[in-house]
């Protein structure tokens, strides 16, 4: 089941709603890196609040998007990761290193504001 | 201990299949009264193995039962493949090692966040790991 992804301004949103397939968020990744070109989107927010679980494959295809976009021109911000799942993800082991956060869409806006505001379009 | 003959066999064969298994394994959890912090370390743990099934050995099966153990409950997971089988447990059991372009966390993940952790493999036969968490 394809992710819907919203434009917004220069920000595309994906919001993630239901349990995703390794195959769904593999084309997520290339749908991101291919809209960002398309739209020259300034930012992405990927919104995972639905998200029961981020396993290992979710985490690394996470990251990679984050990192593609980047190297598109566009900054990524995961949104909303749940308690539970941040707690069982530091058990586990994985690690969003090198992708921004925010509690939730509203604060991600926020952070791509201040990103572009700062020209910063650059690895933190 | 005993194993309360209710189990829930998941056959895993397609990577839609992690899902699935791990939703099981949730609602299995949350049933018994895991806390959700735990109902989210189980589901975790499945699919991590889970999809060490799919890079492996292509296809197998998930099994969960309910524990009971003088008093205490718990849940058993028991993921078996006919596949390869591993050759080096103690290298496969270290962070940071695959052999299938992974972050290497799987089975040294699920062992962290589960409570009893297993791994048996025969060269050429396959793997079997059993993880059991107990509830709290």
């Amino acid at each position: 089941m394809p992710v819907p992804i919203l434009k917004q301004g220069d920000v595309l949103i994906a919001s993630i709603q239901v349990a995703l397939s390794d195959l769904d968020l593999a084309e997520l990744r290339d749908a991101l890196a291919d809209q960002v070109g398309r739209f020259r989107s300034r930012g992405v927010v990927i919104d995972v609040t639905a998200l029961d679980v981020l396993d290992s494959f979710a985490t690394r295809t996470l990251r990679s998007i984050a990192h593609t976009t980047r190297l598109r021109g566009a900054n990524t911000v995961v949104v909303g990761i749940q308690p539970d799942v941040a707690f069982a993800m530091v058990q586990l082991g994985l690690e969003l290193a090198g992708v921004a956060t925010a509690l939730d869409l509203e604060d991600g806006l926020a952070y791509l504001d201040a990103a572009s505001d700062h020209g910063g379009r650059r690895a933190r | 201990m005993v194993a309360v003959p209710d189990d829930r066999i998941v056959a895993v064969g397609h990577e839609a299949d992690i899902v699935t298994a791990r939703q099981n394994g949730r609602e299995l959890a949350a049933t018994m009264g895991f806390s959700s912090t735990d109902q989210t370390m189980i589901a975790l743990a499945i699919s991590e193995i889970a999809r060490n099934i799919i890079s492996y050995a292509q296809r197998g099966t998930i099994t969960l039962s309910l524990l009971e153990d003088r008093g205490r409950r718990g849940i058993q997971i028991i993921a078996q493949d006919q596949g390869p089988g591993i050759a080096d447990i103690a290298l496969a059991m270290r962070d940071g090692y695959s052999t299938a372009k992974s972050l290497g966390l799987g089975l040294p993940g699920a062992k962290r966040v589960m409570d009893e952790f297993e791994l048996s493999s025969q060269l050429g036969h396959g793997t079997t790991v059993t993880m059991r968490k107990w509830r709290r």
